[in-house]
């Protein structure tokens, strides 16, 4: 096939389709978004889940069934799916199960930059780690293999950098591959976590991984079917190696052209007696690698004299000039990069009246992720807190615990629609479960949409990730089914004075409410017009033929 | 062919990621090697935006490094400043003003004309290069877009621009 441009996100998409991956599911989050909506694109059964745990148990099931199946979301997402990632090692699966975890190194968009390297040695489950787009294609079919062959899931590291540049892809020849016909198979004693099945589970795992590693010294070493192999050696100099994986291969293939370079692609578990050996054929060994000493970390604690960057590069991207210093053991304050100009919330966005209530009523407003957290920024400052998908609400209620009364009544806690759905809902649980003394009021700014990421569907729009209609959850009947006593829906757009009256009434009652500022996204409002009128005319094809199909509808 | 670093800069919504796309996809169509680097998310909120692109025979790192960029092609007068340290000394800054606003078909194709501009500067030919264009872009806004990689062309000091490339023009029509 042709040299195609591809972001790695549209190369994982290619080669999920091509390699047959049966279902993609996952959550929206910058930079992994963009593969599930390629993969629908290209004709995939991709779906949003309203969070990444849920998407994780959807994949296992599926991967349970015998098919295989993709799952992706950011790394935070991870921390979501992280309860069943731990123990889905222990069960193994028995089609293919990858999970991308999309990190952001630099944190162009995400609210820390954890490394989720230390996931794959936490869980104990094997990581394989694209450079670029024909990688990112590439290395899925042989993270597919790994999955098949050892029965383990296989977690899929890609970096902001990775996900969104785009380089050239030539896709070769699709090698079929057999797939079996998705069918369940009791398997109770590998399926089923009770410790004493548990137990030799662990010991299971264990032995998978120590033949993966095995394997990560020879076979991951060969090229299949004219793809790259996972881990290669490219010889240079005598007088500089250098290990590396991700996008940091490319920067220091750049910034050292005279060096040896071993780049990994299976980052867990490593190859270390490869690099024991390269590293005996250098006079110096460095390991270049973005986020956290990983890779340096485990050689140095297997006894390999290689040289970690300084600490000062933990933190931010690396590019080629970060990575000449670090092989000039060069530690002198860097220049800062260039400040433009900061983003903004929209000027129609629908949240600017809620956020000037806010400020000019000195609330104090446990907020969340998403758009509206620009709320932060200037003109406003109308933001206090903003730790996690869902926080907002049970930082909110710790607030107002422990708050002398006077400040426990200015507490708000401001969650976008979105991230209600995502885990929002358990905290509104709390929230009835635990009220503060002086009430509370929960804010759920309701845009239609997941804006921040670039506007992509969730279980409260009633539209599936490719736009066609689906049931609806109900925000404000979430929370009346919860027990919340008053539960308002307002245009604070349109009605600015009355979203302040209501809001100043329910900040003085001792009581629980939910308020749902609710008016489309400025930027989807025209794609949801069109949308829902394409949902409307689905509904109504879907009923004429119920209607013809219903024996004896034409009876009554 | 050695690498050639552009930087594309502006603010969101002006067109930045469209124009580096158009010039990514000119240098796949002229056979070479490219890479194309930006982050997306918080700069889709009118904030700064800066776009690498990187083509030559062979593309290591997707990002220009700072102070390396041999053109940097900027689209709002607000981001010249800001990004200047990303030019290499003897760079080619391509700034708004090049182009007369009261001159452009439309006000939304200032990306078009200084890829217009910076074709005079390539070796990838204007052809190709317009060709991307026209492939990105819809078919109504086919004459508006001519017109502004024209005048980009006029505008431009490259010596690709003064001695013609065999593009001959389009006819500026209704």
């Amino acid at each position: 096939m042709d040299r195609q441009l591809l972001s790695g996100d549209e190369a994982v998409a290619l080669a999920a389709l091509r390699a047959g991956i049966a279902l993609g599911t996952g959550y929206p989050g910058t930079p992994s978004t963009e593969i599930l909506e390629a993969f629908d694109v290209l004709g995939g059964r991709a779906q949003w889940a309203p969070n990444e745990k849920v998407a994780l148990e959807v994949g296992l099931g599926a991967a349970f069934g015998g098919a295989r199946a993709l799952v992706t979301m950011k790394h935070v997402g991870l921390n979501v799916a992280a309860d069943p990632l731990f123990t889905a090692a222990y069960t193994g699966v028995t089609g293919a199960l990858i999970v991308v975890t999309a990190d952001d190194p630099g944190m162009a968009s995400s609210q820390n930059e954890q490394d989720n390297r230390r996931y794959a040695v936490a869980a104990g489950l094997p990581m394989v780690e694209p450079s670029d787009s024909q990688e990112a294609y590439d290395f899925l079919f042989r993270a597919i293999e790994i999955s098949e062959r050892w029965g383990i899931p296989v977690l899929y590291r890609m970096t902001t950098r990775v996900c969104h540049s785009k380089s050239i892809v030539t896709p070769g020849p699709v090698v079929s591959t057999s797939r079996p016909t998705p069918h369940f198979e009791h398997d109770i004693n590998a399926r089923v976590m009770i410790p004493a099945n548990a137990r030799p589970a662990h010991r299971r795992l264990r032995a998978k991984l120590a033949e993966i590693a095995a394997w990560g010294e020879g076979d991951a070493w060969n090229s299949v079917a004219g793809r790259a192999p996972l881990n290669r050696v490219e010889p240079g100099g005598t007088a500089l190696g250098i290990v590396t994986d991700g996008v940091a291969y490319l920067h220091a293939a750049e910034a050292a052209p005279e060096a040896s370079i071993l780049k990994i692609g299976l980052v867990n578990p490593l190859p270390v007696e490869r690099v024991r050996a390269f590293a005996a054929g250098v006079a110096r060994t460095v390991v270049v690698e973005e986020g956290d000493p990983v890779i340096a970390d485990t050689l140095l604690a297997a006894g390999i004299a290689v040289e970690a960057k300084a600490e000062m590069y933990r933190f931010g991207e690396l590019d080629v000039t970060r990575v000449r210093r670090i092989l000039a053991r060069d530690v002198s304050p860097e220049t800062p990069p260039a400040r433009g100009k900061p983003p903004e919330l929209c000027p129609a966005c629908p949240y600017h009246a809620v956020y000037a209530t806010l400020k000019k009523h000195d609330c104090i407003a446990a907020g969340d992720i998403g758009c509206y957290t620009l709320g932060v920024l200037p003109p406003y400052g109308a933001m206090d807190t903003c730790v996690a998908m869902g926080a907002s609400i049970g930082v909110g209620l710790g607030l107002r615990h422990v708050l002398p009364e006077g400040e426990a009544r200015r507490v708000v806690s401001i969650i976008g629609d979105s991230t209600f759905v995502h885990s929002g809902i358990s905290g509104l649980v709390e929230m009835a479960y635990n009220p503060p003394p002086t009430g509370h009021v929960v804010i759920v700014l309701d845009n239609g949409t997941t804006a921040m990421t670039g506007q992509q569907e969730h279980p409260g729009t009633g539209r599936t990730l490719d736009h066609g209609p689906t049931n609806k959850l109900s925000i404000e009947g979430i929370a009346e089914a919860i027990g919340i006593p008053s539960v308002t829906v307002i245009d604070a757009y349109a009605e600015p004075e009355e979203f302040e009256r209501l809001l100043l009434e329910r900040l003085a009652v001792p009581e629980l409410s939910v308020i749902v500022a609710r008016r489309p996204c400025i930027l989807a409002a025209a794609d949801i017009r069109r949308w829902e009128q394409g949902a409307a005319e689905i509904r109504a094809q879907i009923a004429a033929q119920a209607a013809v199909c219903e024996p004896g509808a034409g009876d009554r | 062919m050695s690498v050639v670093n552009v930087v594309l800069a502006g603010l969101g919504g002006q067109g930045v990621i469209k124009a580096s796309d158009i010039l990514a996809d000119a240098a796949l169509r002229a056979g070479l090697d490219v890479k194309k680097s930006e982050i997306h998310g918080m700069s889709q909120r009118g904030g700064s935006v800066t776009s690498d692109v990187r083509f030559g025979s062979r593309v290591l790192s997707p990002m220009v490094a700072r102070g390396e960029a041999d053109y940097l092609i900027v689209l709002a007068a607000s981001e010249v400043e800001v990004t200047r340290p990303l030019l290499r000394q003897g760079g080619v800054m391509l700034a708004p003003d090049l182009i007369p606003e009261a001159d452009l078909p439309n006000k939304r194709s200032l990306n078009v004309a200084l890829l217009g501009a910076l074709s005079t500067y390539l070796e990838i030919s204007a052809e190709v290069l317009l060709d991307a264009v026209r492939a990105a872009l819809p078919e109504r806004l086919r004459d508006v877009n001519e017109r502004a990689f024209e005048l980009g062309r006029s505008r431009a000091g490259g010596a690709a621009g003064a001695s013609g490339v065999g593009h001959s023009g389009t006819p500026a029509g209704g």
